[in-house]
């Protein structure tokens, strides 16, 4: 497998070609406005919390193939999820992107599709793309709730 | 033809030849050579240029009109040297009208602080949609600080200005009319000498925005007549962090002092200062030196090429790149279609965003500029968030354009299977 499908792997490709919970979200509790200042690429977050729990989950935007697949992943992952477990995933996603492999404490066990998203480290310019849906997920369920989220 | 102009060195066209004297361009990137097309973000310096920056940092190191000593007036006369080379490159009347800023941008940024405190409410500034964000923003900080208002002159789908409606939007309340030579995200040459003349019928003073032009065509400013004509240096071969702002002399002694400072005064007191001749009273501080003998340097090297056959050059390997793009990369579309065009492509894909294709071509060494160019509203225009764009020198080839091509027939394969 060269560089380029390391990371364009099929997982990416797929979600970027279908994405899962794309759309609005008429009850959501929290909508969160994500935007990519470098490129442009813009994303909306919507969430609908209830008792603590991430009930439903959709996006809408236009972005690359990393940012739209990574948030559609992120949306399919924290779907159902607690808050408390959304954010935990946010660090660890947040280290998978940021960090070497072998810096990892607790390794990829447990993000299984996420794991795919590791494959913007190669590409420091691409980095946001994939962080950029992560970021409005912690903001969208973080008792801080910021309307605005850059990657900048 | 005259004695002299026999005289004269011919001027080179000998493109490959020329490629040879850009050392960035020799090496390789990912394991590939480097096909360098990203000239309108900012283009590679020829040996030339980097020998009279290194010479400049190396041995004449020191501040500029002010020391009596053998390094100062080295570096002071290295200095105005470049000035009065910029001064011929672009047909200024004087050197009083070259003033040196840190781009295009800071130079569009002096205009709308400077001449822009006469602006009142109920002044206009006409801009165009073509306009990259320096040429907006500052106008838009303006407009927010006078009450005056910002204008904005409609393109047609193919890129082009509407001139009718540019006219149509000039009056007696425009005060300024800024405008680019070359759109940066399109590659539409406008027709400047015209917008200037209806501007100036209008009574209003023009800004034209030469980043894109000056690398790839000859400028007189005196035979556009414009009052203002901003340019940077490393879009024309040179150092990053410098440009010029060419102003007619009439127009800037009429403007206040823009920043404040070492070299733009005469007298200092606390009870006020009286400021310096231009163009030093647009010079506050320590300029870029190094930069602007670099400048010098690139002026040098550019008036040893023929700009006629530049362009020819630039334009055939635009129409092969269009050609090939269009016809050998499925759904391919281009950005931009204005019958006079510099050679920019902007273009999508179908279901490929800019940066993807960005990064699989990079792979194969191949350097094009992805995302929105500074230009957000010529992005929304045209419906797209972002394109890629390749654009060309005199010293890319055909083989670049190969490269290109096989780099996006690359990306459609990973993303179509």
């Amino acid at each position: 497998m060269d560089e380029l499908q390391e990371l364009y792997r099929e997982v990416i490709l797929d979600h970027n070609r279908n994405p899962r919970n794309f759309g609005e979200l008429a009850d959501a509790t929290r909508v969160v406005a994500g935007v990519n200042p470098l490129c442009g690429d813009k994303m909306t977050l919507y969430v609908k919390l209830a008792g603590g729990t991430i009930e439903d989950i959709r996006f809408r935007g236009t972005g690359c193939a990393i940012s739209v697949a990574s948030s559609s992943l992120m949306t399919e992952r924290v779907k159902g999820a607690s808050v408390a477990e959304a954010l935990a995933l946010f660090e660890r996603v947040h280290e998978l992107l940021t960090t070497t492999p072998h810096d990892h404490p607790q390794g990829p066990d447990g993000l299984d599709k996420l794991a795919a998203l590791g494959g913007v480290r190669e590409y420091p310019s691409r980095v946001k793309c994939a962080s950029l849906a992560w970021h409005a997920l912690k903001s969208a369920v973080g008792d801080e709730l910021k309307a605005n989220v850059t990657t900048e | 033809m005259t004695a002299a102009e026999l005289e004269k060195p011919r001027l080179r066209r000998d493109f490959a030849a020329l490629r040879g004297e850009f050392p960035a361009l020799e090496q390789l990137v990912h394991g590939k050579p480097l096909a360098y097309l990203d000239n309108a973000a900012s283009s590679q310096s020829p040996t030339a240029v980097q020998e009279a920056t290194a010479l400049q940092q190396r041995l004449n190191h020191s501040n500029v009109h002010r020391g009596v000593h053998a390094l100062s007036e080295r570096a002071t006369a290295a200095f105005e040297a470049a000035r009065d080379k910029v001064r011929g490159f672009i047909n200024a009347a004087t050197t009083k009208e070259v003033i040196f800023t840190r781009g295009t941008t800071e130079s569009i940024n002096l205009v709308a602080a400077s001449f822009g405190r006469r602006l009142a409410p109920g002044d206009e500034v006409l801009i165009t949609w073509l306009e990259h964000h320096s040429n907006i923003v500052p106008w838009q900080l303006l407009c927010e600080r006078s009450g005056a208002r910002l204008v904005v002159a409609p393109i047609r789908d193919d890129g082009s200005l509407d001139v009718a409606a540019f006219e149509a939007r000039l009056s007696s309340r425009t005060r300024v009319a800024a405008f680019a030579h070359v759109s940066n995200a399109l590659g539409t040459i406008n027709p400047v000498a015209e917008l200037t003349r209806k501007a100036h019928a209008a009574g209003a003073v023009v800004l034209i925005d030469g980043a894109q032009a000056v690398p790839h065509q000859r400028v007189d400013v005196r035979a556009l007549d414009c009052d203002f004509y901003a340019f940077s240096a490393h879009k024309m071969y040179g150092p990053t962090g410098t440009g010029v702002l060419f102003g007619k002399s009439a127009v800037l002694d009429s403007m206040p002092p823009y920043q404040g400072g070492g070299d733009m005064i005469l007298t200092v007191s606390f009870e006020g200062s009286t400021y310096n001749a231009l163009p030093y009273k647009f010079e506050a501080g320590t300029p870029n030196i190094t930069g602007v003998v670099g400048l010098g340097a690139a002026v040098d090297y550019l008036e040893t090429i023929d700009f006629r056959a530049v362009r020819d050059h630039e334009h055939a390997l635009l129409e092969y790149a269009t050609r090939r793009l269009l016809t050998e990369v499925p759904g391919a579309k281009v950005i931009g279609t204005a019958p006079a065009k510099a050679a920019v492509l902007s273009f999508v894909i179908d279901g490929i965003h800019a940066h993807d294709l960005g990064t699989i071509v990079d792979r194969e060494g191949v350097a094009i500029r992805t995302g929105h160019h500074c230009a957000m509203p010529v992005m929304d225009r045209f419906g797209v968030a972002a394109t890629a764009r390749a654009s060309f020198a005199f010293y890319n080839n055909f083989d670049d354009v190969d490269r290109l091509i096989a780099g996006l027939r690359r990306a459609v394969e990973i993303f179509r299977g």
